[in-house]
């Protein structure tokens, strides 16, 4: 087993991790040129929906919620990886937090910022959505705060600005030390984005302070957040959707692909930046258990959400448990089951099997089954309305999966701009103390 | 006392003609579908006729149901919309603000009478059908969700009709369109909190239920059938 991090002389570890920001390679440029082109055709997508109306995507009556919901739902969930991660993992005071924060912070903000999108771009008439917002306007008007739409908005909004202070707070130190030797615009960059932190103790005292705090507030938030977005759907007297147990479900889904995110990225980041003495197999084995311990806590979830319905045989909800287990959404239901309980269970249950390879790969499987699960839960409750003859079917079109693929591609994207121009892995973390100048 | 617009439909009487389906598209301005997007469930009928079928071949019987927007007391669409499109006015009338609504699709999902209908484009009609527009209602752009209202153009024209002649609203003075167009006259409309109007008859009658009456939303559209 390689060294602890830790244990490394504190200049080697700053080079380590300032290195990638001042290199760009061909590799680097034509992942960002395919991300582009991708994105490209996802905006392209999105203008022509906007142009011809929703009529473009896959949608119809009775199923007007598609796969943006799905993304939305998706989205939100993966940005629970980091905040909440990192939150628990610092007020628990978790020492080998210290490589993992960061990646999972920067997730957070990033794959808020393209959740968030998906409200908007699904709008009937995107161009209206600040409809939904509560400025002052001359008619007196203000939005429908008893919809749980409005609410959405609210806490995403809250989760946003929480995440991003969440994020920038611990990088001020890091910046300070970019700010001393590099070319000019960055050097006035950073110069300016390190608010002129000295080091002083009195302004480590504060950081530390800042950061408690706003552990304890991102907690609550993330959690309200994806409840939330859980009530969207549990408010709505539509069979399946009308449940207590959405809340913690969804939450409980959130952190669960959010932790898998985390995974994928910190393997990636690993092998492209070359930190493989920093993110080591231990941290790996680490959050491979915790992905483990909540791939059985949403099994649980899975199983009383649906032998609750099973037992008590509503005719209106069976037709719904029906479309899901055994009709038209079967195929999807037990591919989900599978990856989100089969092979995360195989892969990391069994000890031999809990490598960084096994874990990537068994994220890889949540994160799909994640996505699915979305699916199983938005669509066949629309598709089998109470009234029998209204029911339908939904099948995306390209425009749909052109946004979509589109999503991906940007997150890709911010998150190589943001990886050259921070440090990927808080530097400063591993000063052995901190307030001593080196 | 202020009026609270119901309907009673007969379905002992109604012979699933669809007579009613057309004139709501008359009289309303619906947009007209093309075959594949119908086949796409994007057609747009504020009125429709669910048929159920009793028995196996070939001794089967059909039923005929007209189902519109029932008008909810307790619209479960009213209070998911974020920006008041729909909401409940004085009278009793679930409606539909086109220019607020910005299509979030939240009370279509939460209508259990799946009876809201989205303009999927542009609205397009074939001549010569553009040409029988009727100007008291409006034609909704794309990106709103829209469903049925009473035809509420015809309730005002009822009431400035009656202010003019300088007597009360009467009993049968507002018709809807697909109530005046029913041949088999199986479609009632009038004012609930008068207990002497015909559809108040018939909604106490013995064989009125509401659709779905157990969800508590309060429809204010009875279906009477015998047993």
């Amino acid at each position: 087993m390689s060294p602890a991090p830790e244990l490394l002389p504190y200049r080697q570890i700053r080079e380590d991790l300032f290195r990638p920001l001042s290199r760009v390679s061909s590799r680097y440029l034509f992942a960002t040129v395919i991300a582009f082109l991708v994105g490209a055709a996802g905006l392209a997508a999105w203008g022509l929906q906007l142009h011809t109306g929703m009529g473009v995507t896959g949608l119809q009556r009775p199923v007007f919620w598609g796969i943006y919901i799905v993304d939305f739902v998706f989205w939100i969930g993966i940005s629970h990886a980091g905040t909440l991660i990192s939150a628990i993992l610092r007020l628990t005071g978790a020492a080998w937090r210290k490589p993992v924060t960061r990646a999972a912070e920067a997730i957070t903000v990033f794959a808020l910022m393209i959740g968030g999108m998906f409200p908007i771009i699904h709008l009937g008439r995107a161009w209206l959505f600040y409809w939904l917002l509560p400025y002052p306007n001359s008619r007196m008007l203000w939005p429908n705060f008893r919809s749980p739409l409005l609410w959405d908005l609210t806490a995403i909004v809250t989760y946003v600005t929480g995440s991003v202070i969440y994020l920038y707070l611990p990088l001020v130190p890091d910046l300070a030390q970019l700010a001393e030797h590099n070319t000019p615009w960055r050097q006035r960059l950073y110069r300016a984005l390190s608010l002129g932190w000295t080091g002083s103790d009195r302004e480590w005292h504060a950081l530390e302070r800042a950061m408690k705090l706003m552990a304890c507030i991102i907690l609550a938030v993330a959690v309200s957040v994806h409840t939330v977005v859980a009530w969207d759907f549990a408010m709505a007297i539509a069979p399946m959707w009308h449940s207590t147990i959405f809340g913690p479900y969804f939450v409980t889904g959130a952190i669960f692909s959010g932790i898998a995110a985390l995974i994928l990225v910190m393997a990636m980041i690993r092998k492209l930046l070359h930190l493989e003495v920093y993110l080591t197999k231990h941290h790996f084995d680490r959050l491979a258990k915790l992905l483990l311990l909540m791939s059985l806590l949403w099994c649980y979830f899975t199983l009383a959400e649906n032998l609750t319905v099973w037992y008590g045989n509503d005719p209106k909800e069976m037709a719904v448990f029906g479309a899901r287990t055994r009709g038209h959404y079967a195929p999807y239901f037990w591919t989900m089951m599978f990856l989100n309980f089969a092979v995360p269970f195989v892969l990391l249950g069994i000890r031999r099997l809990r490598t960084i390879a096994g874990a990537t790969v068994a994220s890889v499987a949540v994160l799909i089954g994640m996505w699915i699960e979305r699916f199983v839960i938005v669509v066949p409750t629309l598709a089998n309305p109470r009234l029998p003859s209204a029911s339908g079917f939904y099948t995306p079109t390209w425009v749909e999966a052109a946004i979509t693929a589109a999503t991906f591609a940007a997150m890709a994207m911010l998150y190589m701009i943001f990886a050259k121009l921070f440090p990927i892995i808080a530097v400063w973390e591993f000063k052995p103390h901190p307030q001593e100048d080196t | 006392m202020e009026r609270r617009w119901g309907m009673a439909i007969d379905l002992d009487r109604c012979t699933g003609c669809e007579a009613c389906v057309v004139a709501c598209h008359a009289e309303n301005n619906l947009p007209v579908s093309t075959p594949e997007q119908a086949a796409r469930g994007r057609t747009a009928h504020w009125i429709r006729i669910d048929r159920y079928f009793e028995g196996e071949f070939p001794d089967i019987k059909v039923r005929y149901m007209p189902v519109l927007c029932q008008h909810c007391d307790n619209a479960p669409c009213e209070p998911v919309c974020p920006t008041y499109a729909t909401y409940h006015n004085p009278e009793g009338l679930n409606v539909q603000v086109y220019n607020r609504c910005v299509g979030t699709f939240y009370c279509a999902n939460n209508c259990p009478y799946t009876v809201r209908y989205f303009n999927w484009f542009a609205p397009d009609w074939p001549e010569p059908l553009a040409l029988q527009h009727n100007p008291d209602v409006a034609v909704r752009p794309a990106g709103v969700m829209e469903k049925c209202t009473f035809c509420i153009q015809r309730i005002k024209r009822a009431k400035q009709d009656a202010a003019g002649d300088g007597c009360p609203l009467a009993d049968g003075d507002v018709q809807p369109a697909c109530v005046q167009s029913c041949p088999a006259e199986a479609m009632v409309f009038g004012d609930l909190n008068d207990p002497g109007s015909k559809v108040s008859r018939l909604a106490g009658d013995g064989r009125s239920s509401r659709l779905l009456e157990e969800l508590g939303t309060k429809p204010k559209v009875f279906y009477l059938q015998k047993g």
